[in-house]
């Protein structure tokens, strides 16, 4: 068993040896197997993972939360308060619930009822766990809509999740969570539909929040930035199990075991490495872009005009990578979008050598789709779960007038280029993994023989470790086919490793556009300075690239 | 680089047609369904009467009257009415058996038709944006007009007779497989394997046949016998209302409305082929909703 290290006081929640049956047929027997760690008041422990290494299950058996019948708990105890959750009736846990422990979640408008305005969400809370008057439930509502720093909680009191903002709403989930003053707070994955900005706003907000109220904190991510912003204590798991646990500084800096060494190591820097200025001719050019959405009609004369991109402007050579990073909603998308012509731009050019494919009839712009080619962000739903992956790859190149045969040797090639076994070609997609997928999308783009890769957020749904070696892969492939790669991301830290130039883009508009260790090193714009100080856990990717 | 082997073999999900005959109203729906079927094929050998002989000794007769009648070849013979015997003296019994033969006609190809005419409308509408909206609105108005009422005025347009009633059946259930088929059309558009599919070049009737239209073939099944269900009893109501299928014909409505004045004091005549159109109808909808409880995913139950 793993060594359980203690706080000095009486831990708020104290898990041994926890272990939860997988129903079968799963790919391995137990969820969490064995696993033991403390979380003390005024703590923040993080317990971080992959995808499938048990963390989610974890704070749901200690809330009492786990699916019946297909998770079963069939070892050890959570203790909350010297009260053992796994074996409390549903009635004492619903008590628990709200009181002792409260729980926020990754989807803030998912947890939320959409139809129930936001103050009565809140105090619901107080409605089922004490039997204080409306007024008085309503001033308490109020209170902690101000301690989460909600603007104008007079006015915002009443209004419907839909009319917040996914920081909001979140802001919301913790007041929710935090009314009653729980000993424990389990917050799984908060910040991660969020955006950068936001995020760091919500992470202050629970730090604080924690260690003026003097509560546990249980925090589920998977992002090692998120970590080394937020942690008192880390906890890894993998496949179920504790690898390593310690405090932040003793896991993230000296770690102990080789899995979170990897881990750690796999996590990109902050710091772009020295690049080379690429001197390739020019792949693809895009003057004046724009994308507007929603048309005046005759039937509809007030629609609502959304600019999702104005006026961009950028060049990509042959085996350079233009990064476009940005939050939700800048356009970066709709800008790749346009360029792989899978929507019309409203204005502008795109051009391909000479050619302006952007007003291009689908018919005349046939022969220029081998030349961009896409990868999508989810691997789930890139490639159609009735075909086989070989169905796939080959299906380009035959819509080209390559002879079947011709194509599947091709395919079995660009299989082992990208790392997988060509004897996997007649397998289904859903026998892969998410890694594993988002390679045969990439075999799938370059059996086009593209000139131009855009990979939109390729890398954001993939776990770090996978991330670092699809990255690598991108890399790769970039120099040995000379390709221009239009890299749309999110992630600073994906962006400063990978690309060559760097456009940020916001509301619609590149606002900032240069060499990524120029934007990085002296960021311009306000809105990039916000931008790399929101990114979690900075100070962390600099050590490491130092050290 | 170094190759990574592929993911360990994923058991292969059990076939989805074992799943669906696990279901027990796929299997007591389809049960009956089924019997029906087969009786509609055996009614000449099942049959004791030629279902429109007139015998006008033995009109009115209840359940379980036998006769003395001469066959073919002129000997006497004595017959069972097991059913009884309609008010012109035909066996009610053997016409009750044909009479599923138009009944389940009527609603295999009514079923058939509207679903094929349908993918094709809702495959239009939902890829074709600028059409999208012209024959939307159309099923629309379709929609609007109450389906036995449409179907008694396009009857009426032409002479009666099983092609006609059948047209007048599938239009008005025209619209309601459009609106499914679009539907599905418009969520898996917009699926990122079939925008891969448009950037890899492949051409519109290829990338609708190939990624999309497999996504309907679940929903529509359902849909498919939903409305096959629907026609048996909308081809019932107008022969009983007179103005599907001709008199002579056995077909459940027509029988029920023949028996219709003497209901009071010869019940039979309506309750047999009542029970028959019942049944067929129950059977074929508790097909429908065990292949919706295990075909469609929004009905799953979860792992």
């Amino acid at each position: 068993m793993q060594e359980v290290l203690t706080g000095a006081t009486e831990p708020v929640l104290s898990v041994r040896n926890l272990t939860v049956r997988l129903p079968g047929g799963a790919d391995r027997e137990n969820a969490i197997q064995d696993i033991s760690f403390d979380i003390g008041p005024r703590e923040i422990v993080c317990i971080v993972g992959e995808s499938g290494s048990g963390k989610s299950v974890t704070a749901q058996a200690v809330m009492g939360l786990l699916p019946k019948r297909d998770l079963v708990v069939t070892g050890g105890e959570t203790r909350l308060q010297g009260e053992d959750t796994t074996k409390a009736t549903i009635r004492r846990l619903r008590e628990l619930r709200g009181t002792r422990m409260g729980m926020i979640f990754q989807e803030p408008m998912t947890a939320l009822n959409p139809v129930q305005r936001v103050g009565q969400q809140i105090a619901e809370v107080l409605e089922i766990h004490t039997d204080l008057p409306a007024a008085e439930q309503r001033k308490r509502v109020l209170e902690i809509m101000r301690a989460v720093q909600l603007p104008d909680p007079d006015l915002m009191i009443d209004a419907y999740p839909h009319q917040l903002s996914g920081g909001q709403r979140q802001r919301i989930m913790i007041a929710a969570a935090l009314i009653l003053d729980p000993a424990l707070l389990i917050a799984d994955e908060p910040t991660t539909a969020l955006d950068v900005t936001t995020q760091a706003q919500i992470l202050r907000l629970i730090k604080e929040m924690q260690s003026r109220r003097n509560t546990g904190v249980m925090f589920i991510t998977h992002d090692f930035g998120v970590v080394s912003e937020i942690a008192d204590r880390v906890v890894v798991m993998q496949r179920g199990r504790v690898v390593e646990q310690g405090t932040r500084d003793e896991v993230l800096r000296r770690p102990r075991e080789a899995y979170t060494k990897m881990l750690v190591a796999a996590v990109p820097s902050l710091v772009p490495p020295k690049r080379a200025p690429v001197e390739g001719k020019v792949a693809l050019e895009a003057k004046h872009l724009s994308k507007v959405y929603g048309k005046r009609t005759f039937f509809n004369r007030k629609a609502r005009i959304v600019k999702a991109a104005q006026d961009v402007n950028f060049q990509i050579r042959k085996g350079e990578t233009l990064g476009i990073v940005g939050e939700s909603g800048s356009g970066k998308t709709t800008v790749a979008r346009c360029v792989a012509r899978l929507i019309e731009p409203s204005d502008g050019e795109i051009l391909i050598e000479t050619v302006n494919v952007a007003h291009l009839p689908e018919r005349d712009l046939r022969p220029y789709r081998r030349d961009i080619q896409i990868v999508f962000q989810d691997p789930y739903r890139s490639l159609n779960p009735r075909r086989t992956v070989g169905q796939s790859i080959v299906e380009g190149p035959i819509n080209f007038g390559m002879t079947y045969e011709k194509a599947q040797e091709k395919a079995r090639e660009l299989m082992g280029l990208v790392g997988l076994s060509p004897d996997a070609l007649d397998r289904y997609p859903h026998q892969f993994s998410g890694g594993q997928r988002q390679r045969i999308c990439i075999a799938r783009a370059l059996a086009m023989g593209p000139t131009l890769l855009i990979a939109d957020e390729a890398v954001s749904a993939l776990d770090v470790s996978v991330q670092a070696q699809v990255l690598e892969l991108l890399d790769n492939i970039r120099k040995q086919f000379d390709l221009a790669v239009l890299f749309i991301t999110h992630d600073l830290r994906v962006a400063a490793q990978i690309c060559d130039r760097i456009a940020v883009m916001k509301n619609g508009v590149v606002v900032e556009h240069g060499t990524t260790a120029e934007v990085f090193r002296n960021p311009q714009h306000e809105y990039t300075k916000a931008l790399f100080d929101a990114a979690p856990g900075r100070d962390f990717g600099v050590q490491q690239s130092v050290a | 680089m170094a190759t990574i082997d592929a993911a360990p073999p994923v058991p292969r999900r059990r076939s989805v047609w074992s799943t669906v005959l696990r279901n027990p109203s796929v299997l007591f729906g389809g049960s009956i369904a089924l019997f029906m079927l087969i009786i509609a094929i055996l009614a000449p050998v099942l049959g004791t009467r030629d279902p429109a002989e007139i015998n006008p000794s033995a009109r009115n007769q209840k359940p379980g009257y036998t006769a003395m009648v001469r066959d073919d070849e002129g000997k006497r013979i004595q017959v069972k009415y097991h059913l009884g015997t309609d008010s012109l003296g035909r066996d009610i019994y053997s016409r009750v058996i044909y009479g599923a033969r138009v009944s389940l006609i009527v609603g295999i190809t009514v079923a058939i038709i509207a679903v094929f005419i349908g993918l094709i409308i809702g495959m239009i509408a939902g890829y074709v944006r600028w059409l999208d909206g012209i024959i939307m609105r159309f099923m629309d108005g379709l929609m609007a007009i109450p389906e036995i009422l449409l179907a008694i005025a396009l009857v009426s347009l032409s002479r009666a007779g099983l092609p006609a009633v059948v047209i007048a059946i599938v239009i008005p259930q025209i619209p309601r497989v459009v609106r499914l088929v679009r539907s599905v059309v418009l969520s898996i558009r917009e699926e990122p394997y079939v925008e891969s599919a448009i950037t890899v070049g492949t051409p519109t009737p290829t990338l609708l046949f190939r990624h999309v239209l497999p996504n309907t073939t679940a929903p529509l099944i359902v849909q498919g016998t939903f409305i096959c269900a629907s026609a048996i009893l909308v081809e019932a109501i107008l022969s009983f209302l007179g103005i599907g299928i001709p008199p002579e014909v056995p077909t459940w409505g027509n029988i029920m409305a023949e028996g219709r004045t003497y209901f009071r004091i010869l019940p039979h005549n309506i309750l047999y082929p009542g029970i028959a159109l019942a049944l067929a109808v129950l059977a074929i909808n508790m097909l429908g909703d065990g292949l919706r409880d295990t075909l469609d995913p929004r009905f799953a139950k979860r792992f």
